[in-house]
């Protein structure tokens, strides 16, 4: 990492001066939109990159956030942040205990228990009575930061946003270069090895899962806050699918992967859904994945990595 | 001495400019008049309020002459997949940074009442052509709120109390499991209970449901005179062709709380054929509608469904408004909306009510069996015309939004 011409201090001050500037140029929801699904794929990104565990099912932390925060901003009147914090916890928890069951079997079985269980959760969330089924929870007032601040405006809330991903990001970076990310990293690399240095690698799984999902539902929270609605659509298999596609075509196992990822993903999805070819979405997401995965399979990031390394 | 002069100098250009951009702003923001049309581009709904509602949009903007008070007039469009999320989204973008006046279309429900919270927070107006939920004129009524066509409580009216008073008492409801569906089953309880019937079960399918084998096969146990589909678009469609299938429709009558012309159009004329049911608008009801449906279909490539004329009226009475109210600012044209009387071919003996509601004649139509048919747009029979205020619920008082 440390090749690269670019120190990351540096790229980290550059990308932080084009956040600061951006709602002034760009639409701030639509940069909104971009940070909270780039918190949810760095969120995914931790376990699938860094400990080499696909979860199927992450769209399950991100609708418990969502819906617990919605709920309670809803009905509770509590002032944003404690909502947020209300769904990252609930989201942590619904983690730990899907994690406990999950890192018990490895590799497409992980998968497999991680899909089935968050289905699971689809369904218990689709016949709830507090979720509004099929309508969502609609109106979900954005409410004034520590009682002060009005989110409603749309800067405000911009910059409240942006506050959350740079701290979840943060977390992130210091978890993979923690002591801790390095015995993730070699478990990635030979479980068996990890096991025999003696390691508990379940346990080092499972809390790495409860990290990610935590985050995940962070990032639920804030959407929610961000569109005034929790649906169906975030706890939906293809939300899970999705945090696939955008970590993958961003760079899997890389820091800065996932917030490319999503920014491309997300600005495809925008660009497509009001034009001619909305009823393409599917197809040519499709198709990204399929050449991502054929032609550069380290991502957008990974590619201008190796391009890097090769020629400076 | 020099440099003040300067900046007294520039101070004042500053101000000169500032005060001429105000006097030169006129009464249409962004001088122009843009309306979003957000449906159903893809789905279960996409043939009774999609493409063919921003082709009724566009056709009445192109009617009215395509400018209203000097200025352009705007049709953008997108597909709100039938997620709240997509929809509400994509309307907050619209009048955030696109400029968009008033938002079209709408039609499931669900997507409806997300995309209606953002649009009266942002004071822009909710032209409601095609969603059933009577909410948007009570529990969740808004001075922004327009809802043009139908509602659930004209269809349970028209529909629903016929088949009790008849004789048939005991139902049995397939119900879309969402808004739409939840509002619908409640208003036809409250016929059916009220004119002496019961409701002997019930059961909840999700929207887009592509296998109703399961919920027929309870509605046949429970034993009922009839079920009652309490859905729409493709899901009534596919619900009668299983209820057919599995001999439902020999054993019960199966009423279709809100069938539009395309759906009815796709059901077997054997096993629909005789159904009745109400619906706003019917294309071939007198010369009126024929001419402009015969318009509509040279474009669309079929017949108009109820949605689709009531898109088209609302946008002509929208624009008139802004023409009438002198500026597109919503508070002014909302007000000359309900001010002027809708009449054209669709609106009949109509008022747009200070809660939203547009009151105007329903009509109640049999659907025609296979001999009656003289060719595939030929389906319903006209039978009774329903006076909208015996059609439409009377208006809540705390939904009174002009108050004299």
């Amino acid at each position: 990492m440390n090749t690269s011409i670019f120190t990351h201090s540096k790229l980290n001050l550059v990308l932080l001066l084009l956040a600061l500037v951006a709602p002034f140029v760009l639409y701030p929801v639509f940069l909104m939109k971009v940070l909270c699904f780039a918190l949810f794929a760095c969120a995914f990104n931790l376990l699938l990159g860094f400990a080499g565990l696909l979860s199927f099912g992450h769209a399950v932390f991100l609708g418990t956030g969502g819906y617990v925060t919605g709920y309670l901003m809803i009905n509770t009147g509590i002032t944003p942040e404690l909502g947020i914090l209300a769904g990252t916890v609930a989201a942590g928890l619904i983690g730990a205990l899907y994690g406990k069951l999950a890192v018990r079997r490895e590799g497409i079985y992980f998968a497999m228990v991680t899909l089935a269980l968050a289905q699971l959760a689809f369904f218990f969330y689709l016949q709830a009575p507090f979720t509004g089924g099929e309508d969502g929870l609609q109106g979900v007032p954005r409410g004034h930061l520590f009682g002060v601040i009005d989110l409603s405006d749309n800067l405000q809330m911009y910059f409240f946003v942006l506050a959350i991903f740079l701290f979840g990001f943060w977390l992130i970076q210091r978890t993979v270069h923690s002591p801790f990310g390095q015995v993730l990293k070699a478990i990635r690399e030979n479980e068996p090895r990890a096991i025999s240095l003696g390691y508990n690698v379940n346990d080092y799984k499972w809390v790495a899962f409860i990290i990610s999902a935590a985050l995940a539902g962070l990032a639920g929270s804030t959407k929610t806050l961000v569109f005034q609605l929790a649906s169906l659509t975030d706890v939906h298999w293809h939300m899970s699918g999705e945090v696939v596609l955008m970590t993958l075509v961003g760079g899997m196992g890389t820091l800065f992967g996932p917030l490319v990822g999503a920014a491309a993903i997300v600005t495809i999805q925008n660009y497509l859904s009001g034009g001619e070819l909305g009823n393409y979405i599917h197809i040519i997401m499709g198709a990204i994945f399929v050449i991502c995965v054929l032609a550069f399979r380290n991502g957008i990031v990974g590619q201008f990595r190796k391009v890097l390394k090769q020629n400076f | 001495m020099k440099a003040m002069n300067k900046t007294l100098l520039a101070v004042a250009v500053a101000a000169t400019t500032t005060l001429a951009g105000f006097a030169q702003a006129g009464p249409v923001s962004d001088d122009k008049v843009k309306i979003g049309v957000l449906a159903d581009m893809g789905g279960v709904y996409a043939d009774i309020c999609g493409p063919g509602c921003v082709t009724a949009v566009e056709m009445a903007v192109e009617d009215f002459g395509g400018t209203v008070l000097g200025m352009p007039i705007e049709v953008v469009s997108a597909d709100d997949q039938l997620k709240p999320d997509v929809g509400s989204a994509k309307v907050r973008q619209w009048v955030e940074n696109e400029q968009v006046d008033a938002v079209g279309g709408l039609v499931s429900s669900a997507v409806v009442g997300a995309a209606t919270k953002v649009l009266t927070d942002n004071k822009k107006i909710a032209l409601i052509s095609t969603a059933a939920s009577n909410a948007f004129t009570t529990s969740a009524c808004s001075p922004y709120n327009v809802h043009w066509t139908y509602n659930v409580a004209a269809m349970a009216n028209g529909t629903v109390k016929p088949i009790v008073q008849s004789g048939k008492k005991k139902w049995f409801f397939i119900t879309a499991d969402y808004a739409f569906g939840h509002a619908l089953e409640g208003v036809a309880t409250e016929v059916i209970v009220e004119n002496g019937g019961e409701v002997v079960g019930g059961v909840r399918a999700p929207l887009g449901t592509t296998d109703f084998s399961s919920y027929v096969l309870q509605a046949q146990a429970s034993g009922a005179d009839v079920v009652a589909l309490a859905n729409a678009g493709g899901d009534t469609v596919n619900a009668l062709k299983t209820a057919a299938e599995f001999g439902l429709t020999q054993t019960a009558d199966v009423a279709g709380l809100l069938v539009f012309t395309p759906n009815a159009q796709a059901m077997d004329p054997a096993t629909a054929g005789g159904m009745t049911l109400t619906t706003g608008f019917y294309w071939d009801y007198d010369d009126a509608t024929r001419a402009w449906s015969k318009r509509f279909k040279e474009r669309h490539g079929a017949i108009p469904a109820m949605g689709h004329a009531g898109a088209y009226s609302m946008t002509m009475h929208y624009l008139k408004a802004i023409e009438a109210a002198g500026t597109d600012e919503s508070d002014a044209v909302m007000a000359k909306m309900k001010e002027m009387k809708p009449d054209d071919f669709f609106a009949r003996n109509a008022t747009l009510r200070a809660d939203g509601r547009m009151v105007h004649d329903m009509y109640y139509v049999q659907i025609k069996k296979a001999d009656e048919r003289r060719d595939a747009d030929d389906i319903f029979k006209v039978i009774d015309v329903i006076p909208g205020d015996t059609a439409f619920a009377p208006m809540l008082p705390e939904c009174n939004f002009v108050k004299s």
